[in-house]
C-alpha cells in the first residue's frame, strides 16, 4: 500500500443480485490531497463505488481500504470512526429540512463534540462564511435556493474538518453561476483543509476544470483514466464521446432490442 | 384427472401465495428486530431529553384538538344514548357510570388509540419516509450519527408517552361532554351521576386497566408508524403506501389488542 494514497480499491466487484453486476473488477487509487473525478453516464455504477467507499455498500469481491482501513469489512462504532474522517455532500444536499442553514451545518458538531456552544457558533459561522452564506445562517431550507442549498450542505461536509469528501453529483440541477461557484468551492475546499476529495459526476467538461485526476466509467468498469490533460487529448473512443457529448458511440445510443422490422411485425416482402 | 395447464395454475397460484406469506413473516421479523434494535439505541433519546420532549409535542401536544373535540362529543352521544336507555328501566341516575366505565374501560383507549395513529402515526411515517426518500437519513449515517437512535427511538419514546396522557385527556373530555348532555341539558341529578360514578369506578380494576391499553396501543401505534416510515420505498409513492400502511395496520391492530387485553382484564377473574 502506498502511504500516499486515501482511497485504494482492488478488483472490486458489486452487484444487487448475481444477474446484474454493477461494478466489475475496479481498481483505482486516490492521492492523498488531490480532487479526483469519476465520471461516466447514468447508472455506470459510479455512485455505487462511491457509496462502498462511504462503507454504505459492501462489495460483492475485492476491496476497498480508505484512510488506511479496510472499510468493506467495518461494522458498527469502527465504521462511524471511519465516517468521523470523511464529509459527504449528496447530490440534492440532504438537508435536514426541520433546521436553519445555521443547525444544518452546527449538527455534526454537536453530536460529534463537547464545544461550548459559544464556539460552534464561532465555527458555523465561519465555515458559512466559507461558502459565502454566513447572511443565511437563520433561513430554512426551504427558504434556500437549489444552489444555496448545496453550498449549505458543502458547510456541513466540511464541518468537521474531515480528511476525505466525497460528493455524489454536485453539480445535478444547478444554474450556471451556482455551478462555477460550487466547482471552484470544492476545489478551494480541498486545498485549503489539505483533504482529498472524490467527485462522481457525469458533468465531465465542468469536472476537467476543477479535478487532479479522472477515471472514466462505463457498465460497471474503468475503462479510461488520467490526468484532465491526458484526457482532453486522448484518443480513445469513448473519452472522446464522453467529452464531446455524443449519442451515439461505444456507448450505444439504442437499448438493445430486436430487429426493428421484426419488433414491427413487418414480412420480408416489406421490409 | 387433472390436465397439465390447471396443475401448471395451481403451481403458480400456491406458489404465489406462498411467497407473500414468506415476504410477509419476513417483515415481520424484520419489524422485530428492528423493534429491538429501537429498544437498544434508545440511550439517546432518554438521555437527551430534549429530542424526545420535541417528539411529544409533535405527537401529543399537536393532537390535543382532534383528541379533545372528539372525546367531548363521543361523551355527549354517550350521555343522549345511555339515558334513552337508562331511563327505560328507570336508572338514569347510573347514567355517570355508564358513561365513565364506556370511556375508562373502552373507548377512551380505543378512540384515542385510532384518531392518534390517524393524526400522530401517518404524521410519523410521512416525516421518516421523506427523510429517507431525501437522502437525510443516509446523510445522517455518513455524519457518522445512528438515525435510530437519532430520530426513530426518540420519536418512539415521545408517541409512547404521549398516547396514554391523550387517552386519559380523551376520557376526561368524554365524561364532561356526558355530564352537559345528561345533567345540564337532560336533568339527571348531578348528585347522583357524579357520585355513582366515583362509587363504582375501580382504581385497579378500570382505570389502570384502561392506562394499560394506552400504553400497549401507544407501543404498537408508534412501533408500526416509525417502522413503517424507515422501510418505505424512498419514492413520493412509497411514502404514501407506507403513510397508508401506517393508519390500516394500527387501526386493525388496536382493535385486535384490545379484544385480547379485554379478555384477559375483564374476563379472566369471572368466568368460572
Amino acid at each position: 500500500m502506498s502511504n500516499a494514497a486515501i482511497v485504494e480499491i482492488e478488483h472490486l466487484s458489486f452487484g444487487y443480485d448475481a444477474a446484474r453486476p454493477v461494478l466489475r473488477d475496479v481498481s483505482l487509487t486516490m492521492p492523498n490531497g488531490k480532487v479526483v473525478g469519476i465520471m461516466g453516464q447514468s447508472g455506470c455504477g459510479k455512485t455505487t463505488l462511491l457509496r462502498i467507499i462511504g462503507g454504505a455498500r459492501r462489495p460483492d469481491r475485492g476491496s476497498a481500504r480508505v484512510l488506511g482501513t479496510r472499510v468493506n469489512g467495518l461494522h458498527g462504532r469502527d465504521l462511524y470512526a471511519l465516517r468521523r474522517k470523511m464529509g459527504m455532500l449528496f447530490q440534492f444536499g440532504a438537508l435536514f429540512t426541520d433546521m436553519t442553514a445555521f443547525d444544518n451545518v452546527a449538527f455534526p458538531m454537536r453530536e460529534h463534540t463537547d464545544l461550548p456552544e459559544e464556539l460552534i457558533d464561532d465555527l458555523v459561522l465561519m465555515k458559512l462564511e466559507a461558502v459565502g452564506l454566513r447572511g443565511a445562517a437563520r433561513l430554512t431550507p426551504a427558504e434556500l435556493s437549489g444552489g444555496m442549498a448545496r453550498r449549505v450542505a458543502l458547510a456541513r461536509a466540511i464541518a468537521l474538518d474531515p480528511q476525505l469528501i466525497l460528493y455524489d453529483e454536485p453539480f445535478t440541477a444547478l444554474d450556471p453561476i451556482s455551478f462555477g461557484a460550487i466547482a471552484r468551492l470544492i476545489r478551494r475546499l480541498n486545498d485549503s483543509l489539505g483533504a482529498t476529495s472524490v467527485i462522481v459526476s457525469h458533468d465531465v467538461k465542468e469536472c476537467l476544470d476543477i479535478v487532479d485526476y479522472m477515471y472514466f466509467m462505463s457498465a460497471g468498469e474503468i475503462v479510461a483514466h488520467g490526468t484532465p490533460d491526458e484526457m482532453r487529448a486522448s484518443a480513445d473512443p469513448f473519452v472522446g464521446q464522453f467529452v464531446r457529448g455524443e449519442g451515439d458511440g461505444p456507448i450505444p445510443f439504442h437499448y438493445p432490442a430486436m430487429a426493428f422490422g421484426e419488433d414491427l411485425e413487418l414480412s420480408a416482402a416489406h421490409a | 384427472m387433472p390436465d397439465r395447464g390447471s396443475a401448471g395454475a395451481l403451481r403458480r397460484i400456491f406458489g404465489r401465495l406462498g411467497e407473500s406469506v414468506t415476504e410477509r413473516l419476513w417483515r415481520l421479523g424484520f419489524a422485530a428486530r428492528f423493534f429491538g434494535y429501537m429498544l437498544l439505541h434508545s440511550g439517546t433519546a432518554l438521555r437527551r431529553f430534549q429530542l424526545t420532549a420535541r417528539e411529544i409535542y409533535f405527537a401529543g401536544v399537536l393532537s390535543l384538538i382532534i383528541i379533545l373535540v372528539s372525546g367531548l362529543f363521543v361523551g355527549m352521544v354517550l350521555g343522549l344514548q345511555g339515558y334513552d336507555t337508562l331511563q327505560r328501566y328507570g336508572s338514569s341516575e347510573a347514567l355517570g357510570i355508564l358513561v365513565a366505565l364506556s370511556l375508562v374501560r373502552e373507548l377512551g383507549p380505543v378512540v384515542a388509540g385510532l384518531l392518534f395513529a390517524s393524526r400522530a402515526g401517518s404524521a410519523i411515517t410521512a416525516e421518516i419516509g421523506l427523510m429517507k426518500a431525501t437522502e437525510q437519513i443516509a446523510a445522517m449515517e455518513m455524519m457518522a450519527v445512528d438515525p435510530i437512535a437519532r430520530v426513530v427511538a426518540p420519536r418512539f419514546w415521545g408517541g409512547v408517552i404521549s398516547m396514554p396522557l391523550l387517552a386519559a385527556l380523551f376520557s376526561a373530555m368524554g365524561i364532561f361532554g356526558g355530564y352537559l348532555v345528561g345533567v345540564q341539558l337532560i336533568g339527571v341529578d348531578e348528585g347522583a351521576f357524579w357520585s355513582q360514578m366515583q362509587a363504582s369506578v375501580d382504581v385497579r380494576e378500570d382505570i389502570l386497566n384502561g392506562v394499560i391499553k394506552s400504553v400497549v396501543f401507544g407501543i404498537a401505534v408508534t412501533w408500526i408508524a416509525v417502522f413503517e416510515g424507515y422501510d418505505a420505498q424512498p419514492t413520493a409513492e412509497g411514502v404514501s403506501s407506507a403513510t397508508t400502511r401506517t393508519v390500516v395496520t394500527s387501526s386493525l391492530a388496536i382493535l385486535a389488542l384490545d379484544f385480547v387485553l379485554t379478555a384477559l382484564m375483564f374476563t379472566g377473574g369471572n368466568a368460572r
